[in-house]
């Protein structure tokens, strides 16, 4: 059985058509071969495709593997069976977020949902205080590490601590609750 | 004509001097920026991890405030020179143009806002604007500054040729390479210029932290890839490729034990140079390593090359 959440990416995409994105996949492993970040990872692009078809999806849920992915496009364009794999990778991504199941300690999926925090409430990121929190989380010695760099880049004028916002964060928040509530309906 | 511009949330930190540099040349060369107003976060390549619905209702709105900025039946052009932003809100007029359960769900989420995407906004990248829109021979006739003898390695990076190709060849564009010619400079045979330098992770400031081990090797493999080809400057389309070449070049020495050095410029700054445009107009004060002469684009060691 070919998982549910790569069926509704595929609608999602086709509007409607409903394209079962693993089924033409011929495992010729194009994908890896062309993936920078194979390497690095615990599965790469063909493996995870051979697992979900192997039914074992909690696997690849859990995995680093697919926060591994930097969502280049390379495997998508390379694929001679056109498999939209960064795009199902992304499904697979906010699956394990909302199963709560996305390694905890990996650093991809802290930085992701940090930056979503930050989104939601000021509408713009801030660089400074996204690095900044981030390395408190998961590192903090990068923090040392990174001073110089961060004083050359003040100096610069290449980087504030100074938040930045939309003029009205409270738009942007009334926008994506109508979202969630739209998501409850459905639900 | 004026365009249309989204800075995105790097503008307002590391990529500063990519924001001035574009200011000065499009203003040079007769068309002004116009940033939008009240402009939020597209999403990047970090949200859509979370949720895309969501993902997409953030760049929505941005492609609406465009509409909104310049109100007609006319398509209206976003100019959006980050790489990650340039996807994301290409994506966003894809998916909703597509129409389907996604559209409705963000067209009603733009509502809750008082917006609406009529779908008039069209995403364009500096460089397609430069290239396509400007053209080369106008660029060229107001070159005062020739880059003679500067050997430059265009790099594209990921996001700009990839899903989605708009302007120039997927796996071999030239925009880049015919802009610098046009300038008078002379860009190297370089293969890996649409290979991915690990940085487009997320827009969140000193990237490499994310997965250092890894950024830092895909990124030495392109810098040290394009010395070997004699380049003096690899010339980068966006915000976060250009940072995450040029900030960690010391961590790649140190880790690798051979040096590497190069100037990592954004492609506005060296089309600047060439149309006589101040340096600091250019942003080139802001920048942690660059080694090209002032006076010129033929030498490899100025003044600054200690700095």
């Amino acid at each position: 059985m070919l998982p549910a959440l790569v069926e509704s990416e595929a609608r999602d995409r086709t509007g409607g058509v409903g394209v079962d994105l693993w089924r033409d996949c011929f495992q010729c492993g194009t994908c890896s071969a062309v993936c920078p970040l194979a390497d690095y990872m615990d599965r790469n692009p063909r493996q995870m495709i051979a697992t979900l078809r192997a039914g074992r999806e909690e696997e690849i849920l859990r995995s680093c593997g697919i926060w591994t992915c930097t969502s280049c496009y390379a495997c998508t364009v390379a694929c001679p069976k056109q498999v939209p794999l960064t795009d199902s990778i992304y499904a697979l991504k906010r699956e394990a977020m909302r199963q709560g199941v996305y390694p905890r300690r990996f650093p991809t999926p802290v930085m992701a949902r940090q930056f979503v925090r930050t989104v939601d409430k000021w509408g713009r990121s801030t660089e400074s205080r996204i690095s900044l929190s981030f390395y408190l989380r998961t590192d903090p010695k990068q923090l040392l590490r990174h001073v110089r760099l961060g004083l050359r880049l003040l100096q610069a004028g290449r980087m504030s601590l100074r938040r930045e916002s939309v003029p009205e964060p409270a738009q942007i928040r009334k926008m994506l609750e109508a979202l969630e509530m739209a998501a409850g309906e459905a639900a | 004509m004026n365009y249309t511009y989204y800075p995105g949330c790097s503008a307002r930190g590391t990529g500063r001097p990519y924001e001035e540099s574009l200011q000065a040349v499009f203003e040079a060369l007769g068309s002004g920026l116009d940033a939008l107003d009240d402009w939020n976060c597209c999403g990047a390549t970090a949200y859509p991890a979370v949720d895309m619905a969501k993902a997409f209702a953030l760049s929505a709105r941005n492609l609406a405030l465009a509409e909104d900025a310049r109100p007609g039946t006319e398509p209206v052009d976003l100019v959006a020179p980050c790489a990650g932003c340039y996807r994301a809100l290409l994506r966003t007029e894809r998916a909703l143009s597509d129409g389907g359960g996604v559209a409705d769900r963000v067209g009603g989420a733009l509502r809750a806002a008082a917006l609406h995407y009529e779908g008039r906004a069209r995403t364009r990248h500096p460089l397609d604007v430069l290239v396509n829109d400007i053209g080369l021979d106008r660029i060229a006739d107001a070159v005062v500054r020739p880059l003679e003898g500067l050997r430059v390695a265009c790099y594209y990076g990921c996001l700009l040729v990839r899903p989605y190709a708009t302007f120039d060849d997927q796996r071999e564009p030239t925009s880049l390479e015919r802009l610098v010619q046009a300038v008078g400079a002379e860009p190297v045979d370089w293969p890996l210029r649409t290979r991915c330098c690990g940085g487009s992770c997320y827009c969140g400031g000193p990237l490499v932290g994310v997965m250092p081990e890894a950024t830092l090797e895909l990124s030495r493999l392109l810098l040290e890839d394009a010395a070997q080809r004699g380049a003096n400057v690899i010339v980068t389309v966006c915000p976060l490729c250009q940072f995450n070449l040029e900030a960690f070049q010391g961590q790649m020495s140190h880790k690798s034990g051979k040096p590497v050095r190069l100037t990592v410029s954004y492609f506005s700054q060296v089309v600047g140079l060439a149309l006589g445009l101040d340096e600091r107009a250019l942003g080139i004060h802001r920048m942690l390593n660059w080694r090209l002469a002032s006076t010129t684009g033929t030498k490899t060691t100025g003044a600054n090359a200690r700095a």
